[in-house]
C-alpha cells in the first residue's frame, strides 16, 4: 500500500488509503480535491502520487513513464501550477480553465494540480470566482487537485464542491527515514534535521544538507539566551532580520540560477554563453523582475521560519518544566534550554511563546518586519546573562 | 581644468547613479570647451564594431571624446572592442567609461587602470550618514554654509531618494542667500510627509504631548499618511535605543559603528536620559501595535497613531 507512487509521502497512511480506494473505484471519481496540511507535511507530494496513480495503468506502480512523469512533473497531461508571488492572477486561472475543457492527450485524465490555491484570494475573490465557474461545470476526465495549508484559506464555494483531504505533520522519524532513503543522508543527521525542522520535509532536508542553514538556525535559537538589554533586544531584532535575508539569498540564488538556465533552454540559447541575443536578453529581464518580486515574499517566509525555530526553545524549556517526557525539538542545545527553563517560569515562557506569534501574525498583517521583530525581542528579555 | 588636461582616459567608477551623471556631465563640458566632439554609447544597445568607427580620425582632424556607459552590463563585443581600443591608443580619443558594480568588464577595468585612467569614485549614498556627507559636500562646493541643523532638517525632509537630495540642495543654493539653517530648509521643505513625522515623533520623544498631538492632527487633517509617521517614530525609538546601549565614545565613532548620522547621534543622546529601559520597552511595544493598524488591521488608523503617541509619551515618565 505505501510502495510505489506513495513511497514519498511519509506518515499519512490513512490519507493513502483514502485516495488508493480513490483510484481503484474511478466510477466514484471525484473531480476536485483540496489536500490540506501544515507547511511542508508533504501537499504537494500527495497531489502528484495522486495524479500519478490516476494515470498509472497500474494504479500507481511508480516504475512506468505514467507514474514517472506525474510524479517529476513532466506528464502532458498533469499541470502542476506553483506560484512563488504573492498571487495566482485571474488571466492565469482562466487558461486553466480552458486547458481544463479539453480532453486528455495521452492519459486516462486531465489533472490540473494548483499548489498555493490560498494565493486565489490574495487580493480579491476574482481568481477563485473564475475557477469556481470550472468547478461548478465539471469536465469528464478532467481532474482538479488544490492544495492548501488548512481549509479556511480556500473560499466557501469552492470548499463546497471539493472533496477534502487533510495530512497530518508526519512523525520525525518518518521524515528521518524519508531523508535516508531518498536523499542518502545518514542516520544521525537525518534525524536531526526532521527535528529540527520539526517534520517540515523541505526543510529538514535543506537543513540536512546545507551547513550555512545550520549555522544560521543555531545562531537563531541562541538568541534566547543573550537576550538581557534593551540593546541586546534591538540587536537581536536587527541579526534575525539579517539571518532571514541570508538564508533567502542562500536559498534563492540556487533556484533562481536553475530557473535562468531552464528558460535559456526553452528559448533554445546556449546557458553558458556569457553574453545572449536582445530578444533573448528581454525574456531574462522579465524573469529577474519575477524572481525580484518573489524574493520580498520569500524574505518573509524566512523570517517567519526563523521565528518558528525561535520559538522551539521556548517550547523545549516549558517541556522541561512539565515534565513532560515529550520529545525535545533542541536536545543539541540542551544547556540553553535549561538555562531557560531555569530563568523562566512556565507562564514566562508561554508570554514568550506568544510575543513569538504575535510578531508572526503582524509580519503577515504587513508591519515593517524590524519593528514586529523589536516589539518582540523586548518581552523576550531575561533577567541576567545565562553564560551559555 | 584647462582643456590641455582633459585626460585621455577616465573611469567612472561606482553604483551612485547621482555622482556618476554628474561626473559625465562636467566630462562633458570639458570635452567640448576643449572642441572635442561628443559621442554618448550605451553598453546595453551597443553594435559591435562601433567604437573603432567613431575612434578613427575624421577626415577634419580634431579630437573625439567617446562616452561609454554601463561597462558592466557591457557584451563580449563590447568588451573586446574596448580593449582593442585600449591596446591600441589614439591620440585625439578621449575615452570615458562607467562601471557601476560586479565582476563582468573587469579586464576592461584593469587595462585601464594600469594605462593611469584618471578614476572618479561613485560610492553608493546610503546611511544618513553618507546623506549627511553628501550634502554637506553640495554645500561646500557651491562655496555656501550650511548649519549641521540645517543638514538633519533636509536629510529627514528629501533624504528618502539620493536624486531629490541634490534637486534641494541644487533649489536651496540658486534661491536662498546666506547660511542655510534649518529654518530656511523648513520653509523649502517644511510641507513634505517626512518633516511631519519628524517634527511629530521629535515631540512625542521629547514628552511634548501636546505638541505632538496637535501636529499629527494637522498633519492627517491636511491628507498626511500616517503609515510614514510611525516608521519615523519607530526609527527615533530604535536609535535612542541604540545609541543608549552603546555607551562612551565619540558621536562619530558610535555614528559608525550604529550606521546613523553624528547629528543622529547627538540628538539621541540628548534625549535618552530622560527614557527608562523599561519606558522605551512599552514605547516599542506601542509604536508596533499601531504600525499593524494603521496597516490594516485596525478600523481607526488615526485614533491608532493617537493612542500610540499618548501611550509613547506617558512611558518617558516610567522609570
Ligand atoms: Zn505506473
Amino acid at each position: 500500500m505505501s510502495g510505489g507512487v506513495w513511497r514519498d509521502l511519509v506518515g499519512q497512511g490513512p490519507t493513502i488509503e483514502t485516495l488508493s480506494r480513490a483510484v481503484a473505484e474511478p466510477a466514484a471519481m471525484t473531480h476536485a480535491w483540496l489536500f490540506t496540511g501544515p507547511p511542508g507535511s508533504g501537499r504537494s507530494i500527495a497531489a502528484r502520487a495522486f495524479a500519478a496513480a490516476l494515470e498509472c495503468p497500474g494504479g500507481g506502480c511508480g516504475e512506468c513513464r505514467e507514474c514517472r512523469t506525474a510524479l517529476d512533473g513532466s506528464h502532458a497531461d498533469v499541470d502542476v501550477v506553483s506560484t512563488e508571488g504573492l498571487s495566482i492572477k485571474v488571466e492565469r486561472v482562466r487558461q486553466l480553465v480552458q486547458l481544463a475543457a479539453m480532453r486528455p492527450s495521452v492519459g486516462r485524465y486531465r489533472i490540473i494540480i494548483i499548489e498555493d490555491a490560498d494565493r486565489l484570494t490574495a487580493y480579491t475573490d476574482a481568481p477563485a470566482n473564475a475557477l469556481l465557474k470550472a468547478l461548478e461545470e465539471p469536465t469528464p476526465h478532467t481532474i482538479w487537485m488544490l492544495c492548501a495549508p488548512s481549509i479556511e484559506d480556500v473560499i466557501i464555494t469552492i470548499r463546497s464542491r471539493s472533496r477534502h483531504v487533510r495530512l497530518r505533520t508526519p512523525p520525525v522519524e518518518a521524515v528521518a527515514e524519508l531523508l535516508q532513503r531518498r536523499d542518502g543522508i545518514e542516520a544521525p543527521m537525518a534525524l536531526y534535521a526532521a527535528r529540527a525542522a520539526q517534520s517540515h520535509i523541505g526543510l529538514a532536508r535543506r537543513l540536512a544538507r546545507d551547513d550555512g542553514a545550520r549555522i544560521r538556525r543555531h545562531d537563531v535559537v541562541s538568541m534566547a539566551t543573550r537576550i538581557v538589554g534593551v540593546g541586546d533586544a534591538i540587536g537581536a531584532a536587527a541579526d534575525l532580520a539579517q539571518i532571514s535575508d541570508e538564508e533567502s539569498k542562500a536559498s534563492a540564488s540556487e533556484r533562481d540560477a536553475a530557473e535562468r538556465t531552464r528558460l535559456l533552454e526553452t528559448l533554445g540559447a546556449d546557458p553558458s554563453a556569457r553574453t545572449q541575443p536582445p530578444h533573448i536578453r528581454s525574456q531574462l529581464a522579465a524573469l529577474e523582475r519575477e524572481q525580484k518580486t518573489r524574493s520580498t515574499r520569500h524574505a518573509r517566509d524566512m523570517i517567519d521560519r526563523a521565528l518558528i525555530d525561535l520559538a522551539s526553545i521556548y517550547r523545549d524549556a516549558l517541556v522541561l518544566h512539565l515534565h513532560s517526557d515529550v520529545d525535545l525539538v533542541n536536545p543539541d542545545a540542551l544547556d540553553k534550554v535549561r538555562a531557560l527553563a531555569g530563568v523562566f517560569s512556565a507562564e514566562q515562557l508561554l508570554a514568550a511563546m506568544d510575543a513569538i506569534t504575535e510578531a508572526r501574525d503582524r509580519i503577515n498583517a504587513n508591519v515593517t518586519p524590524l519593528l514586529a521583530l523589536e516589539a518582540m525581542a523586548l518581552q523576550l528579555r531575561i533577567p541576567r546573562d545565562l553564560g551559555v | 581644468m584647462s582643456p590641455a588636461a582633459f585626460p585621455a582616459l577616465t573611469l567612472v567608477s561606482g553604483p551612485e547613479e547621482v555622482l556618476a551623471d554628474r561626473a559625465i556631465a562636467t566630462l562633458i563640458d570639458q570635452a567640448r570647451a576643449s572642441g572635442a566632439d561628443v559621442v554618448r554609447l550605451e553598453a546595453t544597445a551597443y553594435e559591435p564594431g562601433a567604437l573603432r568607427i567613431h575612434a578613427s580620425p575624421s577626415l577634419f582632424g580634431g579630437e573625439t571624446c567617446i562616452i561609454v556607459r554601463g561597462l558592466h552590463e557591457a557584451s563580449d563585443e563590447l568588451q573586446a572592442d574596448l580593449l582593442s581600443l585600449l591596446a591600441a591608443p589614439a591620440s585625439e580619443v578621449h575615452l570615458v567609461v562607467a562601471h557601476a558594480s560586479g565582476n563582468r568588464g573587469k579586464k576592461v577595468l584593469d587595462a585601464m587602470r594600469k594605462q593611469d585612467a584618471v578614476v572618479i569614485e561613485c560610492p553608493a549614498i546610503k546611511s544618513d550618514r553618507d546623506k549627511s556627507d553628501f550634502v554637506h559636500k553640495e554645500f561646500t562646493r557651491a562655496r555656501r554654509t550650511i548649519t549641521s541643523e540645517g543638514v538633519r532638517a533636509l536629510v529627514e525632509a528629501v533624504g528618502q531618494d539620493v536624486r531629490e537630495l541634490a534637486a534641494a540642495c541644487a533649489q536651496l543654493v540658486a534661491d536662498t542667500e546666506g547660511t542655510i539653517t534649518d529654518a530656511v530648509v523648513d520653509t523649502y521643505h517644511g510641507g513634505k510627509v517626512e518633516a511631519t513625522g519628524f517634527r511629530v515623533a521629535d515631540a512625542v520623544v521629547a514628552g511634548r504631548t501636546g505638541d505632538a498631538l496637535r501636529l499629527l492632527r494637522h498633519a492627517i487633517g491636511s491628507g498626511v499618511d500616517p503609515v510614514p509617521i510611525v516608521a519615523v517614530l519607530a526609527m527615533q525609538l530604535r536609535q535612542l535605543i541604540k545609541v543608549g546601549a552603546a555607551g562612551r565614545g565619540s558621536s562619530n565613532q558610535l555614528a559608525s559603528s550604529l550606521g546613523m548620522a553624528p547629528w543622529q547621534v547627538d540628538k539621541a543622546r540628548r534625549s535618552v536620559g530622560h527614557w527608562s529601559p523599561e519606558g522605551l520597552a512599552v514605547a516599542v511595544q506601542a509604536v508596533a501595535a499601531a504600525d499593524a493598524e494603521v496597516k490594516g488591521g485596525g478600523r481607526d488608523p488615526v485614533y491608532a497613531v493617537e493612542r500610540a503617541v499618548l501611550t509613547v509619551t506617558r512611558a518617558r515618565g516610567i522609570r
